[in-house]
């Protein structure tokens, strides 16, 4: 081997432990973060018992799950049983390794290492596991995979509960894929490239992908919210439903992949959102963050943080808010509404795009994304005036007026 | 062709004994021409949600077969926290039956001993005193609102929304503040007397319920405003559930289950008890008849309550509690150990209990859940001969198949919230 490949594979080991056990540990001290915010919420204290502010919280959790006895039912079967919780942890974790985290890091580094020998790193260090050109399609396709164990584990536990729960999350996540992969066709016609860098780069160019392309933002959002199982969207393990969904059989440490899956989907959904639609790790308003260096990495790396700390709230957020839909809803949102929205969103985006660079020349970035701006401000009101509340999501039968109907009686003082 | 009838029994997978996988009857049986086979890879699926289920309020089972997601019949199982109150009842001076009767609608207690206490009055022809009354209605309406308030907050988490819960049972918990103030009990307050009350209310009480009915509406605006208007709330209770007027009398609803269907029937206007004639409240009266009806009735209910309560308090002016009857109203102490002849009464009340006359009365009050009634047989002696509940919540369950009628899954759950339930009243 080469100084420079052993240089690339050090730096690749070290970023990927590090990536790794930051993940970890971001998952669990979101656990804290959503009670808190619950607690928030719901005018009560939160967890505050196990150490400071219950910061230590999470680990009492964590060491809780590893001592406890691990069931199985006794119809399970037996490698399924085992194999799901895997099958759902590990796609979920992955995912986070080729977002961007922080600005590249120029690096001049020459060392003779023991063991390694003579090893060399020179250029821009991306700040992402792997800055693989295929990006985002990366991640949808990973983030695909979760919905194996899921429903393996709601197939295994030979649950009428679990099965239930398995059965619509495999339907509910194949849904919501199709309108989540759909969305994001438009990002790859204005920025004309599946690489998170390059999106990032263009978004710096002009403007961040929240205004030109806001229904994408919109829809994906929606597809994200979906793709976590998080309410409104957690049929698959409707509580007041199905008892506990696809994991009501599983217990100590194999719930907790569960878990950990579903937080680190949320801290994906999140991170993508934040790269996609606003900039990654770029700052606004000022291109200082791009001349590359030290401090720019640290200072872009807290700006991702941020805009994927407030995301994450975001979801916490809107989970103790909003009821939860049924199932029938839920498809039909998906399908009647997601998709074809998103379908009709390319054909005008790209009609769009065309108009703007051919017809127009504009070939400003800037210029073309305040021209997309414009258009999805119109779009944005006519979708909201048109996909109105109680026009989007109806009852399952027709209100109808009770036979006999007497207006409300006035008090007998 | 000839048609056979045989009774088959439906089974679901369990565990005996050993651990060995053996097929358990679920005790419904159901026609040869529909599937007998209701394990996995059938069309059809037999589930058991409940007595331990999170949304089954307390230990109602219900068995449901399923076509997918599509409800196709709805079994309610009761009889899981059967106590045998009424024939317990039948071995207990009147006053020792109230504690019964707390535990019968555990969610409005003080509603409950009120009623008792009203049907043992009529039957002994006694007048409560006016600050007896007041306070009578100030305790119903108290219990009115806890109990529609476990009853929205409940019916949110049914439905996913967890938030509402909390903020419902923090306003809950001042009305709990308020019973343990007054009887020394949060939950088992069995504050009625037969001609009176426990106690009086304890000094600067009023107060307290005063600053309850200024701040407790505030909360219910933040349930409105989190719940009416939302889009996937009205989605989930929008025409689900619903009830024509016509059923909802011929299935014996009442409450607000009865109101939501478009009957305008309440006891406390119908048939009037303790003097409710003379408060100026409204009883909302929905159209539909559907699960949103029902949330918009029981919201109302509680707005309405406060008015009463605010009405009572303004009216309620110091003055005896306890009827000046020595039949059911024991002498004062002082006197007691004084006194020859209010010895002698306290001696017979303790000992030989309040005698009403023989004879039967029925009485059904407005409870939070519906109309309760408590229909008594006395023989002269000091325990009932019988002691008989209308439950409301047990009449209104029953037309749970009925609604669920062409529903899905998660509609059984929101529609069976709606009936607002209470299995110890159910199974008594």
């Amino acid at each position: 081997m080469t100084p420079d490949q052993k240089g690339f594979l050090l730096f690749a080991v070290i970023k990927l432990l590090v990536v790794f056990s930051v993940m970890l540990a971001g998952v669990a001290l979101l656990t804290l973060v959503e009670r808190k915010v619950a607690g928030w919420m719901q005018n009560r204290p939160g967890p505050n018992r196990v150490g400071p502010f219950g910061i230590l919280q999470p680990v009492a959790d964590g060491i809780k799950n590893f001592i406890k006895e691990e069931t199985r039912p006794a119809s399970a079967n037996e490698f399924l049983f085992l194999l799901a919780p895997a099958l759902s942890f590990i796609p979920a974790v992955i995912l986070i390794g080729v977002i961007p985290l922080a600005a590249p890091l120029p690096v001049d580094f020459a060392a003779d290492l023991p063991l390694l020998g003579l090893t060399t790193f020179h250029g821009m260090m991306p700040m992402s596991v792997a800055d693989l050109p295929i990006g985002f399609i990366f991640i949808l396709a990973f983030s695909s995979l979760g919905v194996y164990g899921i429903a393996l584990a709601g197939w295994s536990s030979n649950s009428k509960y679990s099965l239930i729960g398995g059965l619509r999350a495999a339907a509910q996540l194949i849904s919501y894929e199709v309108a989540m992969g759909l969305s994001l066709i438009p990002v790859l016609l204005v920025s004309g490239n599946a690489s998170f860098s390059a999106i990032i780069a263009r978004q710096q160019q002009g403007l961040w992908f929240i205004m030109p392309l806001f229904l994408s933002f919109f829809i994906f959002l929606i597809s994200g919210f979906a793709e976590t199982n998080r309410l409104p969207f957690d049929l698959p393990e409707a509580e007041s439903e199905l008892v506990a969904g696809y994991h009501s059989e599983y217990s100590a440490m194999k719930f907790s992949l569960f878990m950990i899956a579903e937080y680190a989907h949320i801290v994906t959904v999140a991170a993508m959102v934040a790269t996609l639609f606003f900039g990654g790790w770029d700052m606004p308003f000022t291109h200082w963050d791009e001349r590359g260096g030290l401090l720019q990495t640290v200072v872009t790396g807290a700006c991702f943080f941020a805009k994927t700390f407030f995301w994450i709230f975001f979801v916490i957020w809107i989970r103790w808010t909003l009821p939860r839909f049924r199932y029938d809803q839920l498809m039909a949102l998906g399908w009647k509404i997601l998709l074809p929205l998103s379908l009709a969103y390319i054909m005008v985006v790209a009609v769009a795009i065309e108009i703007i660079q051919a017809s127009l020349g504009w070939t400003d970035p800037k210029a073309q994304g305040f021209a997309l701006f414009a258009l999805n401000l119109l779009l944005g009101w006519a979708m909201f005036f048109l996909l109105d509340r109680g026009r989007v999501v109806r009852g399952v039968a027709p209100r109808t007026r009770a036979a006999s109907s007497m207006s409300p009686r006035e008090g007998a003082a | 062709m000839t048609s056979r009838t045989i009774e088959v029994e439906l089974s679901t997978p369990g565990l005996d004994a050993r651990g060995n996988v053996r097929n358990f009857p679920l005790g419904v049986s159901r026609r040869p021409s529909e599937s007998v086979n209701d394990d996995f890879g059938a069309e059809r699926m037999l589930v058991n949600i409940g007595p331990q289920h999170p949304a089954t309020h307390g230990v109602l089972r219900l068995v449901v077969e399923l076509e997918g997601e599509a409800v196709k019949r709805v079994i309610p199982h009761i009889g899981y926290l059967h106590s045998g109150f009424e024939k317990l009842g039948e071995y207990r001076f009147y006053n020792q039956i109230i504690p019964l009767t707390d535990r019968t609608d555990y969610l409005s207690p003080m509603a409950n001993n009120i009623a008792f206490a009203l049907a043992v009055e009529k039957l002994m022809g006694i007048v409560i005193t006016e600050r007896c009354r007041l306070l009578r209605v100030i305790a119903c309406e108290m219990s009115r609102i806890i109990s529609h308030l476990v009853w929205v907050g409940t019916t949110g988490i049914d439905l996913g929304a967890y938030t509402p819960f909390l903020w419902t049972f923090d306003q809950r918990e001042r009305i709990y503040n308020l019973q343990e103030s007054w009887t020394g009990a949060r939950l088992t307050t069995s504050v009625a007397r037969v001609g009176g009350m426990m106690a009086d209310i304890p000094e600067g009480w009023e107060r307290g319920l005063r600053d309850f009915a200024r701040t407790f509406p505030t909360t219910l605006r933040e349930v409105d405003t989190m719940f009416t208007r939302n889009a996937i709330w009205c989605g989930r209770t929008q025409g689900i559930g619903a009830m024509s007027a016509e059923d909802a009398i011929n299935y014996s609803l009442s409450g607000p289950m009865l109101r939501a269907s478009g009957v305008d029937y309440d006891v406390r206007k119908d048939r009037p008890y303790l003097g409710y004639e003379e408060f100026d409240f409204d009883v909302p009266i929905g159209v539909h008849g559907d699960v949103y009806d029902r949330y918009r009735v029981r919201l109302e209910e509680m707005f309405q309550s406060v008015r009463i309560i605010e009405q009572a308090l303004d009216t309620l002016r110091p003055g005896p509690v306890d009827v000046d009857d020595p039949r059911v109203t024991l002498p004062p102490k002082s006197r007691a150990m004084s006194d020859m002849e209010a010895m002698i009464y306290h001696f017979k009340q303790v000992m030989e209990g309040i005698k009403p006359p023989a004879g039967e009365v029925y009485l059904g009050v407005e409870n939070p859940k519906g109309e309760l009634g408590t229909y008594l047989v006395s023989d002269g002696t000091a325990k009932p001969v019988r002691w008989r509940i209308r439950p409301p919540s047990f009449l209104n369950l029953a037309a749970l198949p009925k609604l669920c009628e062409g529903a899905l899954l998660s509609d059984v759950i929101a529609i069976n919230a709606s009936i607002d339930i209470v299995m110890g009243e159910i199974d008594r």
